[in-house]
């Protein structure tokens, strides 16, 4: 059988998200089962005892997600899946993870909503709630993949940036990428690069939990070490303890968005297509960008000036490239399995440069490239 | 760009198109082809329509979804009123006429075969009806190698299967090569 696997294997994009998980070191799962996500919990509890992991079914998405802070704050890389109601219920300790700096990754497999909707059909309408479901001023990063291949990719990149950067991250997949099956070929697990969050360099009597290090991240000294750390939700001083200062309110909101806000080149990854002479560009993200590539190599072959732009981060907004391209552009067109979410910020960064449209669907189906095709024409 | 095949598994959920689905595109790859699967079903464990879809290309593979199939499966009658009209211009349609009374007028070739009373009633599971459609489509369409299939199949079944599913896909096969000749 290793011919097969180095000409590729079908895997599906579910497992491929499992797979990179644990090729980046998550040695902890605690999750709810719901579909489109359940394959990856059905995958972890298989494997994490494998590889002296542990994996608990919790009562629900609340339990799942306080369950993997704590076992983060223990010293465990830490994974939860689910799909948008059970992602709604993580809403409160996402924020609780961003305000304590606790690692962790959630993927959400978005299904069509809002509330139970269809359990079965595709949607991206969870890309605002996954920037701004939890209350509160706070940094997230959220990364979606478009293949089966880049689903083990951002996987990996998902917990690489949460434990260097003490943040939830949220991988963003739709239904389509989550159960697409399609050949890929995996790198080698020493070909990974793999990042663990940076522990105490001082000793446990000097040890002061919150002072910004490299980055402007607090090195994490992990619960049972020995080291005094206090994790509270509530504002908070250099030692943790609960502080209702002005001063130190502002501070400490302003160094967690500035430790993502400052290392943007490192956090932000795209792709792009025929960018260089483009005067329509499609801005694309997860599965619909597979159409929206489609739709631009059919346009190049009737020789239209098209190109494709896909962030794999969609959030922090890659702000600095769509405004690159817009200056260049005539028309940016948002291709989204919703209302028109991500196309609000487009149309926000690029402003008077350029004409902004959606091509926005909602029923439960992933969006033709013949649709996407049509709109070109249309604006050519 | 590289041959394009497109096929597209419909009938019942529980009829098991979705694992016929994969163990093709499986296949595919063993035959050393590039091949991508996708699936649409409801939410209910049995019953509900499922459909699956496979592409089969040499070149990368960009929107995963089955338009205009060249090879269409239809093993409920549900799924060949639904489906029949969407087939690629001198394409294949294979029809389970244990389920499909009616097959829609198309323009291609069309198969009726007994799939899933030859399951129940050789093979004395209707469970494997997917296996003797996947014998049925290899030999009709040659989209996969037999030995490609019969690995692929093997794969990705149960322990203790093995001869019931090498059975169920043989009978896929005769049954094919009967109705080709």
């Amino acid at each position: 059988m290793s011919n097969v696997l180095e000409m590729g294997r079908l895997m599906q994009g579910n497992e491929a998200v499992a797979e990179g998980a644990l090729a980046a070191g998550v040695r902890f799962f605690a999750g709810y089962p719901i579909t489109p996500s359940t394959e990856i919990a059905e995958i972890m509890s298989n494997k994490l005892p494998q590889v002296g992991g542990k994996f608990i079914q919790m009562e629900d998405e609340i339990a799942s997600i306080a369950a993997i802070i704590g076992a983060s704050l223990a010293g465990l890389k830490s994974l939860t899946a689910t799909s948008g109601p059970g992602f709604s219920l993580m809403q409160e300790n996402l924020g609780f993870a961003a305000m304590a700096e606790v690692p962790c990754v959630i993927v959400n497999v978005q299904r069509s909503g809002p509330s139970t909707g269809m359990p079965t059909a595709p949607a991206q309408g969870d890309v605002m709630q996954s920037r701004w479901g939890t209350h509160g001023d706070h940094p997230v990063i959220v990364l979606s993949p478009s293949s089966v291949r880049e689903a083990y990719d951002l996987a990996v990149k998902s917990v690489n940036l949460a434990e260097e950067y003490r943040v939830p991250v949220i991988l963003l997949l739709d239904e389509v990428v989550g159960h697409l099956r399609e050949k890929v070929v995996l790198p080698a697990q020493e070909q990974i690069d793999v990042l663990n969050r940076q522990g105490p360099e001082t000793p446990p009597e000097s040890f002061i939990p919150y002072t910004s290090g490299a980055k402007g991240v607090p090195p994490m000294a992990n619960f049972g070490d020995g080291y005094r750390h206090h994790v509270t939700g509530l504002a908070h001083d250099e030692t943790g303890a609960p502080n209702n200062s002005p001063v130190v309110a502002e501070e400490l909101i302003h160094r967690l968005h500035n430790k993502i806000s400052d290392n943007l080149a490192d956090i932000i990854i795209d792709d792009s297509r025929f960018l260089d002479d483009a005067e329509i560009i499609v801005l694309a993200y997860g599965s619909t960008a597979r159409s929206a590539r489609h739709a631009v190599k059919e346009a190049r072959r009737q020789g239209l000036k098209a190109g494709l732009y896909r962030p794999l981060t969609l959030w922090p907004f890659p702000e600095q490239k769509v405004l690159e391209i817009a200056k260049k552009a005539k028309t940016i067109i948002v291709p989204e399995m919703n209302m028109g979410q991500y196309r609000l910020e487009v149309e926000r960064v690029v402003g008077k440069h350029c004409q902004v449209k959606g091509v926005n669907r909602v029923h439960g189906e992933l969006i033709k490239p013949g649709e996407i095709y049509d709109t070109i024409l249309e604006v050519v | 760009m590289g041959s394009n095949r497109e096929l597209r598994l419909s009938g019942t959920g529980g009829q098991g198109l979705i694992l016929a689905g994969i163990i093709i595109a499986d296949a595919a790859i063993r035959d050393g082809k590039n091949s991508i699967q996708s699936q649409s079903y409801g939410p209910e464990a049995r019953g509900g329509a499922s459909k699956a879809e496979v592409i089969i290309n040499d070149d990368e593979i960009d929107y995963p979804k089955v338009s205009h199939p060249d090879v269409l499966l239809v093993m409920s009658q549900e799924a060949s009123d639904k489906y029949a009209a969407d087939l690629e211009k001198g394409g294949i349609v294979i029809a389970d006429s244990s389920y499909v009374e009616n097959l829609p007028e198309v323009e291609g070739a069309v198969y009726n075969l007994p799939i899933s009373v030859t399951a129940r009633e050789q093979v004395g599971r209707e469970m494997v009806a997917n296996v003797v459609a996947l014998g049925a489509m290899a030999r009709i369409t040659g989209i996969v190698t037999r030995e490609a299939l019969t690995d692929a199949l093997l794969s990705r079944i149960p322990p203790g299967t093995e001869e019931l599913n090498r059975r169920a896909l043989d009978l896929g096969w005769q049954m094919a090569e009967k109705a080709l000749h």
